[in-house]
């Protein structure tokens, strides 16, 4: 085989990848959005508010330390101990939940029933807030989060594809990351028991007549306060497995949140209302982005992955803005 | 048929003077009362914007998510208050309302949007798929479409789907909001015929906001009649069918049989001037 052809099967395959680190974060977005008619801003900066907490639990930072010693004097920083990783993910599942009540409970009890364009300019404002929260609870600096899953490069994966060059052509084998095909199995498990979910129970049944018809839901006797902090608690864990695969990928930082803006394309692209589309429109940017750099990018100064997602949207939002798998708009006529 | 005595005897739902005002300003009911008996199919009946579908709304408490505010009078289901009760804890002391324009959750199938309507029951899978099965008695049409995705199906099952999903909640009093709504004459005996069925047989209260008033005041036991927010008759629907006013407004029957609608129009509209 060439070269040429192994890489760039090598590039479609970090490109699937990509595409589903993409579609965990658009995941959370469509799931709000779905339920309640709000396109949740600040789904970013949630998934960067988990992992800080995820990793300031794990590491035994004492939470506003920074805070509590500008006013008591103390010099504290952290408890002393460190939690295990598994403990620390429910923990930090824990503090989402919570969060996904407070939102409900103290911003969208309040917006009922207001225009969409106000829900959105709420969540706006969540985002900063959540941002200014994060920093002061756990501190602003770079932080490693280490989950125990495995990285680096696939040594053996190398030494296979290694010999699968040509005689004499200088192949070194292919790179793949193993913490990207981690995250691509764990992407995988969720969207698999996310759809069982709303298919198979009785909440989920609900979930999805919400987000059909709100008033006819009320008037069959489903509370909607109470499936929108489900709503929430959900996209708080999407938001959460989101945070740990990049934060573990990036390091845990402010531009963690920024990640968001990765997952408006693969909406445009997907739709916003299905979870397959989130998924497929995820792939198809990861595979189109990386390839377009691979092949043209070169030609034209690299750099191509900066904007050719939205490109891409912008031709699906021309020609099918539904999306490809978004609702179709059922019109009887 | 119910006599007064049984009529006086036992209400379930009781409406006391009720005023209601959209968005703070916009008044809409201007003191309703009204009584559901048990075991009554009791109709509201009134041209469009006379205050039927808000005076179901007000009962089930689905006006609060239209901006709607009860501001004097009260509500009382079996003796007790539930002016500030959410929907479904109202679902769930059983009553249940079926909205106007039928409302199915289109995306999803017509099984699924039955099962819907058993969100609130607690007592357990065999007694739901009961409920099933004695809705798909009533409405054999729904069990032949239900794999199909609700938005798809016709306006008659859509409004037989939403009648039967609140019949999965397995009601005592349903509200059910104009179930004639664009439907051809003959659906629109085959649907009333399944409620006076289920009023017979299950026992459900029926209280039924309608425009079609010939038809409502041939099924129902009791009539009240709206117009702009105040309740301007009632009596049993045998009696009303036979008032002279109602047959010449609602029914467009004059002593000398069918009038001209130019008639009736600037008659009416002289009497608004003077009242």
């Amino acid at each position: 085989m060439s070269p040429t052809f192994l890489y760039t099967v090598e590039v479609i395959l970090n490109g699937l990848m990509a595409g589903v680190m993409y579609a965990l974060v658009a995941l959370g977005f469509v799931l709000i959005f779905k339920a309640s008619g709000i396109f949740n801003y600040a789904q970013g900066v949630m998934a960067l508010f988990a992992a800080l907490t995820l990793v300031g639990i794990q590491q035994g930072q004492v939470p506003f330390s920074h805070l509590i010693n500008a006013v008591f004097g103390t010099d504290i920083h952290h408890f002393g101990w460190t939690v295990p990783t598994l403990l620390a993910i429910l923990l930090s599942l824990c503090v989402m939940i919570l969060f996904a009540w407070l939102v409900n409970r103290l911003i969208l009890r309040h917006l009922v029933n207001q225009e969409p364009i106000i829900l959105f300019m709420a969540t706006i404002g969540l985002a900063y807030f959540m941002e200014g929260l994060g920093d002061l609870m756990w501190g602003s600096d770079i932080k490693r989060l280490d989950v125990g899953l495995p990285s680096g490069g696939s040594f053996w994966l190398e030494d296979v594809t290694a010999g699968w060059a040509a005689e004499g052509s200088e192949y070194y084998g292919m790179y793949i990351d193993l913490l990207d095909v981690w995250a691509t199995m764990i992407a995988v498990t969720l969207v698999i028991v996310l759809t069982l979910f709303s298919q198979y129970t009785k909440t989920g049944r609900a979930l999805r007549a919400v987000a059909d018809d709100h008033q006819a839901a009320l008037s069959v006797g489903i509370s909607l306060k109470a499936i929108w902090v489900i709503v929430w608690s959900i996209a708080g864990f999407v938001a959460l497995v989101a945070g740990i695969m990049w934060g573990a990928k990036l390091g845990v930082q402010f531009s963690l949140s920024l990640i968001a803006l990765k997952a408006l394309p693969v909406l445009m692209l997907g739709g916003f209302t299905s979870i397959p589309g989130a998924i497929v429109g995820g792939l198809i940017i990861g595979v189109g982005e990386k390839l377009f750099e691979f092949s043209i990018g070169p030609m034209i100064g690299g750099a191509t992955e900066n904007w050719f997602a939205y490109v891409l949207a912008l031709l699906f939002l021309v020609f099918r803005p539904q999306g490809l798998f978004g609702e179709k708009i059922i019109e009887r006529v | 048929m119910l006599d007064d005595a049984e009529l006086q005897a036992d209400h379930l739902l009781e409406v006391n003077n009720i005023e209601v005002i959209y968005n703070h300003v916009i008044l809409v009911l201007k003191g309703v009362s009204l009584t559901v008996p048990k075991g009554g199919i009791t109709a509201l009946l009134g041209g469009n914007g006379a205050g039927k579908t808000t005076t179901l709304k007000a009962v089930s408490n689905l006006l609060h998510s239209e901006r709607g505010e009860i501001t004097k009078g009260s509500i009382l289901y079996r003796g007790e208050r539930v002016g500030n009760l959410s929907p479904s804890d109202l679902v769930k002391k059983g009553v249940i309302q079926v909205m106007e324009g039928r409302h199915c959750f289109e995306h999803l199938t017509i099984e699924e949007n039955l099962m819907t309507g058993a969100y609130t029951r607690r007592d357990g899978k065999a007694a739901i798929s009961d409920a099933l099965d004695m809705v798909y008695t009533y409405f054999p049409r729904l069990k032949e479409r239900r794999k199909s995705q609700a938005g798809y199906t016709s306006g008659g099952e859509q409004q037989m789907c939403a009648i039967g999903r609140a019949l999965m909640s397995k009601p005592e009093t349903v509200l059910l909001d104009e179930p004639s709504m664009g439907l051809a004459p003959q659906l629109v005996e085959e649907i009333f015929g399944i409620v006076k069925a289920l009023n017979e047989n299950e026992g459900v209260s029926f209280l039924l906001a309608e425009q079609n008033t010939n038809v409502a005041l041939r099924f129902a036991h009791y009539g009240y009649i709206l117009e702009s927010g105040r309740i301007v008759m009632d009596g049993p629907a045998a009696e009303l069918r036979e008032n002279p006013d109602v047959k010449e407004f609602y029914l467009g029957m004059g002593d000398q049989g069918r009038k001209s609608f130019r008639d009736v129009r600037s008659y009416r509209r002289r009497k608004r001037w003077l009242s």
